[in-house]
Parts: structure tokens; C-alpha cells; sequence
């Protein structure tokens, strides 16, 4: 579009139109409507014969600015018209109060119960110290690069993830769509570890605790029979937490307690993404620092624990021969994949209310530093807590056992200690044998490292094996309030991220942003994920939870980010990309980068890709822990045809939108150049 | 063979009978008894109502007529403790078997058992009794102990007043759940500390309030989010309003613009000095806004 000129007059002072944007009085023309590195200050105005107004257009004038009109003065001011355009160019797009909240945002949403529930049990598994090892490799190769191009994928496009993929190739919007999709599952299940948690905070103002003593059964003679099969803790989580049921087909009704805490927990959403995504920034200050505030105060306590020294010394001792097991290092990529919340399209989204010159390479080493720096952390204060609750179970084990064998053989009270008990029962054996048989049966085998194996993750670490060691701390109440508070503050954390992932497409959108408020789109998502949802509080509920936690989103996000990198690679071109960032940010882009999204991180996804697609295939048929209640224990059962099905239903339906999408785009491209052919 | 009794009276624990015979020789038998000295003359007097029975303690020893008085006194000493031991043994009827952790429960404040702990549980025991309707006239010396172990465990009975019969069971449990507070209150111990095997004890019942607490807390904090809410949607509904009015402001004064003229820098045109100019037919008319592509 070429610039209008209205000279009403020959002389300089031209009027017309209604923006008017003036040259600095006779001096060199500045650009109009120019900002940034793009304009030529010194030179000339070249018009910019795009097909869009944007901000960063050039406007050529037909003249030197030192020559004069013909039968006119020289030109002093130039009129851009067109009023409605630009009444959409001032509506630019929000931006973050400052740069900090973005940066706050982000960590609080790649800060989650992952780091604090998951990673510990992997330095566990694969061997303490030397697990740091493939983590922190894994990170520099594959964490840093990808979340480096969503952050500048998200800011260079400004917009949310479907607006941004389609405008990097209109044949990728499905890329957007399957983000979005991934999301909405991810929000619809994650949200209820939120109700969870509320549960557990508002049950710790009571004394004592409800999980540390078990109820009394029908005629008061002794404690509930499931509760003395598992313990005071399991039984609370499995039987006055969820109502458990024997299996997935048993469906029972909706509990609402359950119910009732994650209606909260969505309100909560609600309230802080209501006025739109870049307003979290305010809330990222409390849901990014206040967890680091509870962290600290646990590790101090943590460490001050009897018995804490012999977990910190079991998960940092290095088994240097797990470096050889390929699992370790695949458990490693994966980590850092889902830790950062990468292929969600909710770097996308925070990123696209940055300011264009928003230096995002600094930003997103920090926030990967941050992110791995609070899982080692989260570790330490668990493995403390781990070692707190072994050594108590441990001594409590050889406690009963010493009791038993002083009221056996009628021993002086506290002749019996742990340090002369296997000397003693030695002399035991040889003095009285045949007593000595009867009661050797009944004695247990206590050892530490047994204590300290049991390996727990998910919501088990968080729900059963903590509130087990909270409740033998003294001021239990204290410990259980300020452990779930942090709980839900890196919950809300990330379910705002999650939210904000589906919410920015949507408000980006003309038309429902055109019908409707920001604030009735998001109620209205909050309220058909806050339905869907309940599902999730019957009483099978769990074992659907599990299904959306281990299928839901792992294979469906590791194609959606390998056609991400390779959308931006090969299909937009790096070296365009590149330029694009290098003009966007003023800094140049180092190679190492382009290495790595070139050739390393897309061969590491195809690997991960591979290693698990083959991995269920091969598994066959998929099991899955459901409690016995007459037991006291989980058992393993297999999943119900439907339950295959609706596991294949969600892996499908978000993957399939990438072809979909593409294949949609192109037949409506023929169509419509179909239809114009008639025309031209 | 005369046999001489010559016993070593101990309160408690291992009890050296010496057995002498008429050629001076010693036979020592160690035997766990507990021996009651009484006052002399209460002694004599219980002489004359003594019955004795020769087959209530197998190690009883036939005596001859022609022995000591001071040997009868010890055989009666003997023979009651004898008596006395056989209501009160392990596992005899309606005998409980007790069990104290002293060390476990006081750790450095433990205190030593002893005769006088012994009494003062005999006390209690004897107390719990005499709160049964019908048992009013329980002595402590009714209250028999037995077999006490180092690791401080022992046996008790209670007798009825003739001290020939224990009572049953069932009163004796009774009595001591309905005081089993108070008996491990006077020994600074509690139930898993002071046992009394068979006798189970009452668990504390759960104290449930009308209404739970998590509802109290769950409901301040919906209200709160409520409030919250509800403040921020109408905000946003006020500034939207304001946005619109302000915007359809600028319309109207930018229409009004137009019907008066255009303006530059908010100077209408016709105040510029329009004088000395010519007309530029070269280039566009109002008509023609935009150039074509």
C-alpha cells in the first residue's frame, strides 16, 4: 500500500487526514510508523508495498524530501489514512508489566510437583549422584535448545500457539490445534492433585492429625481392619480421600469432598486468569518464590532430623554402573522434557506478550538453570524427610522386636538395647532353644536399607510417604500445613501456565474474542474442564487419573515438539528464523543453537519417540495398581477393553490433528484456487 | 529323720530352704517363695484356726509329732506362704499376669521396684476392688503377688476374706478397667507400659466435633475466592465500559472533526494560512483515497 499523499495546498503544512505523524521540524524525515532496527533513519522513506500494516513498515514518498513539489514547497509532513486499520494497530497486544513477571511465569509454571515427586525417585533409581549426570547432559543437548525455539517461536510470532504455527506454514496449524488439545487433557486431570491438596490443607488444622491414628471400628475393641492391614496413612488417602474402589470397572458415585475441593481449586484458576494471560505475571510472584520460601524452611528442618543424615548419604552415594543402563539416560531426556513443559504452547503463549527486543536466550538459560537447581534441591529436603522415616521405622521395627523378646524370656526392662541385640539373641539361642524356636518366627528382620529402598513416586511420595514422616515430627501441624501450602502453590503454578496454553489461542481468535469477554471465555473453559473433571472424584476416579497421567500427553507431546523443530527448521528455515531473531533482539544467535535444533534435538526426539512407541507396543497388554481393600496392598490388574480404547481415543485425538489440520488447509486451498480460477 | 526347718525369710525373690537333718547335714533347696512375717502374736492366734492340709503343696514334708515349737512356727510360715503360693501361681484360676516397663517409660527417672512399689500396688488393686458393690470390705492383704521377674512382671489373685478362695475374673477386670486411669497415673506409667495381660484396654474414643473442621476452613476461603472474583469481573466490566464510552468519544469528535475539517496536529486546517497557494491538480483528489495495489 502505497501512502496517500494529500496536499491540500502546495505549501509544506499538508492536512488532511486524521493521524498525523510529523517530521522533526525541517530536518531529515524520520520513517513513519517505524520502529525499530528495520528503519533507515538517515535515508529515505520506502513505502512497503506489503500486504499488511504493520508496525515495522517502510513508506517510500514518490520524492526526495529536498526536492520540492511540483509547483509546491518541500514536503514537512506525510498523513498515514485509514483510520479503522489503524484503530487495530492501537490495540496492540498486551504486554507483561515487566520483564521479571515473565520470567517469574515461567519458572512458576516449569517449577511443578514433577520436581519434587519425580525426580527424586529417578536420582534414586538410577543411582543417587551419578543420575546428576545423563540429567545435566540431557539438559545442555535437548532442555536448553527446545525451549529456547518456543520462547522465540512465541515471541517473534506474538501470538498463541495456533496463530503462531500457522503463520510459520498455514499447513502447521494442526501443530497449534494438537498443542491446545494436549493441554485441555493435561488442565482437565491436573487440576485435581490441586483438590487433593486443598483435602489434605484443610485437614491438617486439627489435632491429632486425621492420618496419624486409625479410626476406632463399629464396637470399639480395636482399630478398622483396613487400616491395620496398610497403615494409618494409606488408609487415609485410599479409603477417606478417594473411597477407592476394587477396580476401574466399579465406578461408584461422585464423592463430594472431592468435589467440593476442586470446585475451589478451579475458582482459584479462575480468579487469577480471568483478566487475561499476561496479568499472571501479578500472581507468578507468589506461586514462583513462595515455594522456594517453604523448600528452605524444610531443609532446615529436614537436616536437623534424627536419621536424616543416612537418606542424604543412600541418595547421594554415585552407582557409577547405572551410567551404562540406556534406561537411565532415556528417564533423564524424558525428565527434562516434561519438567520444562515443553509442546504445551504455553512458552508460546507467555513469550507472545513479550516485548519484541525481549532478550529470551538469557531468559531461557535461567529458567532451565532454575528449573533443574529446585529439582537437586526438592531432592535433598526428600531425601532428608526419606531418611527421617526409615531410620524411625527401622527403630521402630528392632523396638518391637526387642519388647518381644523381653516379655518372652522375662529380661530386665532395658537390658535389651539395639547394640547388644544380636549378642543376646545368640545367647538366648544357646540357653533356652526350644523357647528360642518358637518365638524366632515371630521376629522380624529389621534393616535400614530395606527402609530406605522403598522407592515411591507420584502422588504416593506426596500423599502417603510424607504425611507418614510429617506426622512423627513434633508440631505436625505446622509441617502438614506448610507442605501442602507449597504443594498447591506449584500446582496452581503450573495449571495457570496450562491454562494460559489454551486460553491465548482462544482469546486471539476474532471471533469468539469479538462475541464474547475475556472473562466469559475463560469462565466458560474453566467451568467444561471444572465438569470434565469430575470424573475424576468418583470413585474409580484414581485409576482414570492414572490412565490421563501415563498416556494422556507422553507420546502425543514428543511428536508434537519433533514437528515443531522441524516446522522451524526445515520448513519456515533456520537461516530465516535466525536473521528473524537476530533483527527481533539486536544479539547475535550463536551456532550452537542452531546445532542443536538443526541435527541434535530432533534426532533426540525421533530416539525417545521410537524407544516408547515401541515400548507399549511391546508391553502388551497394560496393567494398572488398584487397591485391595481386604488386603491392605495395591494389586495388579488389567485394563477393560474400554479402557484401551479411551487410552487409544486421547493418544489419537491429538496427534491425528496435525494431519488433519494439514490435509484440511490443503483441500481448502484448492478449493479456493479452484474457485478464483474461474475469475482470473 | 527329724527334719529341721531352718528358712532365710526374704520379702521377695529366691528363698534358701535349708533343710538340716539329725546327723548336722545341709540340703539347700533355692525355691521361689514369698514370705509373709507376721506380728507374733497375731500368729499365735492364727495357730489355732489354721487348718492344714497335707496335700496342697507336694513339697510339704511329713513331720514328726515330738518338733520344736519354733520349728511349727516356721513350718506354719511355711505352710501358709505354701498355702498362699498355690492361690496365687502362674496361670492359676483368676490370676492376672502384670507386665511393667518402668525403664521404657521414665528412661533415667526410672524408679526401682521394690517391696513398697509391690505394696502400693496391692493398694490400688485393692481400692479398684473395693469401688465393686459387694467387695466393700477388701483388704490389701487380700491382694496376693507372685512370681515377680526382673523383668518386672509377677501374678496377682484377689482373695475374698477367707483368704481360701480367689475371686472370679470377671469382677476383678471390671474393677480394674473401671480404674485403670488412675492405676497408671500412681505409677507415673500408661496403658502400653503398665499391662495387664487379658484384661483389654478401653480405647479412647475419637473426639469427633458436630461439624468437621475442613468444611469451616473450606468454606472461608470459597467465600474469600468469591468475594475476590466477583470484585474483579465487575472492575473489568466497569473499565470496559469506560473503554467503549471513551472510544465511541473519540468517534464522535472524530466525526465532528470530519464535518468540520480535517485537522493536522489538532489545528483545524482553515486557520492555517491558506494564502498564496495554488491548487496541485498533480496529485490525488479527495476521492481517490487509496492507490491500488
Amino acid at each position: 500500500m502505497t501512502l496517500p499523499l494529500h496536499p491540500r495546498s502546495n505549501t509544506a503544512e499538508t492536512c488532511g487526514p486524521l493521524s498525523v505523524l510529523a517530521l522533526p521540524g525541517g530536518g531529515v524525515p524520520a520513517a513513519v510508523g517505524c520502529g525499530g532496527p528495520t528503519c533507515n533513519p538517515g535515508g529515505f522513506l520506502e513505502a512497503a508495498d506489503r500486504a499488511e500494516f504493520s508496525p515495522h513498515a517502510r513508506l517510500a514518498l514518490p520524492v526526495r524530501p529536498e526536492q520540492s513539489i511540483k509547483g509546491g514547497g518541500r514536503i514537512r509532513r506525510v498523513e498515514v489514512r485509514d483510520r479503522d486499520r489503524l484503530r487495530a494497530m492501537e490495540k496492540t497486544r498486551a504486554q507483561w508489566g515487566n520483564p521479571l513477571q515473565f520470567v517469574f511465569a515461567c519458572i512458576s509454571y516449569a517449577v511443578g510437583l514433577g520436581n519434587v515427586w519425580r525426580f527424586p525417585y529417578l536420582c534414586q533409581m538410577y543411582g543417587g549422584g551419578s543420575f546428576l549426570i545423563p540429567y545435566f547432559i540431557m539438559l545442555i543437548v535437548e532442555g536448553m535448545p527446545l525451549l529456547y525455539l518456543e520462547l522465540a517461536v512465541g515471541q517473534r510470532m506474538r501470538q498463541g500457539s495456533i496463530g503462531a504455527w500457522r503463520t510459520i506454514s498455514p499447513y502447521l496449524g494442526g501443530v497449534g490445534v494438537a498443542s491446545v488439545v494436549v493441554s485441555f487433557f493435561l488442565a482437565t486431570y491436573y487440576n485435581i492433585i490441586n483438590a487433593w491438596g486443598f483435602w489434605y490443607l484443610f485437614n491438617s488444622f486439627q489435632d491429632p492429625l486425621p492420618w496419624s491414628v486409625c479410626p476406632l471400628n463399629g464396637n470399639r475393641t480395636g482399630y478398622e481392619e483396613e487400616c491395620e492391614k496398610a497403615s494409618s496413612t494409606q488408609y487415609f488417602w485410599y479409603r477417606k480421600t478417594l473411597n477407592i474402589s476394587p477396580s476401574i470397572q466399579d465406578s461408584g458415585a461422585v464423592q463430594w469432598e472431592p468435589a467440593l475441593c476442586l470446585i475451589l481449586a478451579w475458582m482459584m484458576v479462575y480468579l487469577c486468569i480471568l483478566r487475561g494471560t499476561e496479568k499472571v505475571g501479578k500472581v507468578a510472584y507468589f506461586t514462583a518464590l513462595l515455594p522456594y520460601c517453604v523448600l528452605i524452611i524444610y531443609l532446615v528442618r529436614g537436616l536437623t532430623l534424627h536419621g536424616a543424615t543416612n537418606g542424604l548419604m543412600y541418595m547421594f552415594t554415585p552407582k557409577v554402573e547405572q551410567l551404562a543402563n540406556p534406561k537411565a539416560w532415556i528417564d533423564a531426556a524424558t525428565q527434562i522434557f516434561f519438567s520444562l513443559g515443553l509442546g504445551f504452547g504455553t512458552l508460546i503463549a507467555f513469550a507472545s506478550y513479550n516485548e519484541p527486543s525481549n532478550n529470551c536466550q538469557k531468559h531461557t538459560i535461567i529458567v532451565s538453570i532454575v528449573n533443574s537447581a529446585t529439582s537437586i534441591f526438592s531432592s535433598v529436603v526428600t531425601f532428608s524427610i526419606y531418611g527421617f522415616k526409615a531410620t524411625f521405622n527401622y527403630e521402630n521395627c528392632l523396638n518391637k522386636v526387642i519388647l518381644l523378646l523381653t516379655n518372652s524370656f522375662d529380661l530386665e526392662d532395658g537390658f535389651l538395647t539395639a547394640s547388644n541385640l544380636e549378642q543376646v539373641k545368640g545367647y538366648l539361642a544357646s540357653t533356652y532353644p526350644s523357647k528360642y524356636s518358637e518365638v524366632l518366627p515371630l521376629l522380624q528382620n529389621c534393616s535400614l536399607e530395606a527402609e530406605l529402598d522403598t522407592a515411591v513416586q507420584g502422588t504416593g511420595l506426596a500423599f502417603i510417604v510424607y504425611t507418614e514422616a510429617i506426622k512423627n515430627m513434633e508440631v505436625s501441624q505446622l509441617w502438614s500445613v506448610l507442605y501442602f501450602f507449597m504443594l498447591l502453590m506449584l500446582g496452581v503454578g503450573s495449571m495457570l501456565g496450562n491454562t494460559a496454553a489454551v486460553l491465548t489461542p482462544l482469546t486471539d481468535s476474532e471471533v469468539l474474542s469479538s462475541h464474547l469477554p475475556k472473562e466469559a471465555i475463560s469462565g466458560l473453559l474453566c467451568l467444561v474442564n471444572c465438569a470434565v473433571g469430575l470424573l475424576f472424584t468418583m470413585e474409580a476416579g484414581s485409576y482414570w487419573f492414572d490412565i490421563f497421567n501415563d498416556y494422556a500427553v507422553t507420546l502425543s507431546l514428543l511428536l508434537i515438539v519433533l514437528v515443531e523443530t522441524l516446522a522451524v527448521c526445515y520448513v519456515y528455515g533456520l537461516r530465516r528464523f535466525g536473521a528473524e531473531l537476530e533483527a527481533m533482539t539486536s544479539s547475535t544467535l550463536s551456532w550452537y543453537w542452531k546445532v542443536m535444533w538443526a541435527c541434535v534435538s530432533p534426532l533426540l526426539m525421533v530416539g525417545l519417540f521410537l524407544f516408547y512407541l515401541s515400548d507399549y507396543i511391546l508391553s502388551g497388554t497394560l496393567q494398572y495398581q488398584a487397591w485391595d481393600a481386604t488386603q491392605g496392598r495395591l494389586v495388579t490388574k488389567d485394563y477393560p477393553t474400554y479402557a484401551l480404547a479411551v487410552i487409544g481415543l486421547l493418544v489419537a485425538s491429538s496427534t491425528m490433528c496435525i494431519p488433519l489440520v494439514a490435509l484440511g488447509t490443503y483441500i481448502t486451498q484448492r478449493l479456493q484456487k479452484g474457485a478464483s480460477f474461474p475469475l482470473a | 529323720m527329724v527334719l529341721f526347718l531352718s528358712a532365710v525369710s526374704f520379702v521377695a525373690g529366691h528363698t534358701f530352704v535349708v533343710l538340716v537333718d539329725e546327723e548336722d547335714r545341709r540340703y539347700f533347696k533355692q525355691q521361689e517363695i514369698i514370705l509373709w512375717r507376721k506380728a507374733p502374736g497375731k500368729l499365735r492366734k492364727q495357730r489355732t484356726n489354721f487348718h492344714l492340709t497335707s496335700d496342697l503343696n507336694p513339697q510339704t514334708h511329713s513331720l514328726p509329732c515330738d518338733f520344736h515349737s519354733e520349728r511349727m512356727l516356721w513350718l506354719f510360715f511355711f505352710l501358709v506362704t505354701a498355702v498362699r503360693a498355690e492361690l496365687c501361681q502362674p496361670d492359676a484360676e483368676n490370676a492376672f499376669k502384670v507386665r511393667l516397663s518402668i525403664r521404657t517409660a521414665l528412661g533415667d527417672k526410672a524408679y526401682v521396684w521394690d517391696t513398697n512399689e509391690e505394696y502400693l500396688f496391692r493398694a490400688m488393686v485393692a481400692f479398684s476392688m473395693r469401688k465393686v458393690p459387694n467387695r466393700e470390705t477388701t483388704e490389701i492383704s487380700h491382694v496376693l503377688l507372685c512370681n515377680v521377674t526382673q523383668r518386672v512382671s509377677f501374678w496377682f489373685v484377689v482373695t475374698d476374706p477367707s483368704k481360701n478362695h480367689t475371686l472370679p475374673a470377671d469382677e476383678v477386670q471390671s474393677a480394674i478397667r473401671m480404674n485403670r486411669n488412675r492405676i497408671n497415673n500412681v505409677f507415673f506409667l500408661n496403658d502400653q507400659t503398665l499391662e495387664f495381660l487379658k484384661i483389654p484396654s478401653t480405647l479412647a474414643p475419637p473426639t469427633d466435633p458436630s461439624v468437621p473442621i475442613w468444611i469451616i476452613i473450606f468454606g472461608v476461603i470459597f467465600c474469600v475466592v468469591i468475594v475476590a472474583t466477583t470484585l474483579l469481573i465487575l472492575s473489568g466490566i466497569r473499565q470496559r465500559r469506560r473503554q467503549n464510552k471513551e472510544s465511541s468519544e473519540v468517534d464522535d469528535a472524530e466525526d465532528k472533526l470530519e464535518n468540520m475539517g480535517t485537522i493536522a496536529n489538532s489545528i483545524p486546517c482553515d486557520s492555517l494560512n491558506m494564502k498564496g497557494g495554488h491548487v496541485n491538480d498533480g496529485f490525488m483528489t479527495e476521492d481517490e483515497r487509496l492507490t491500488p495495489l
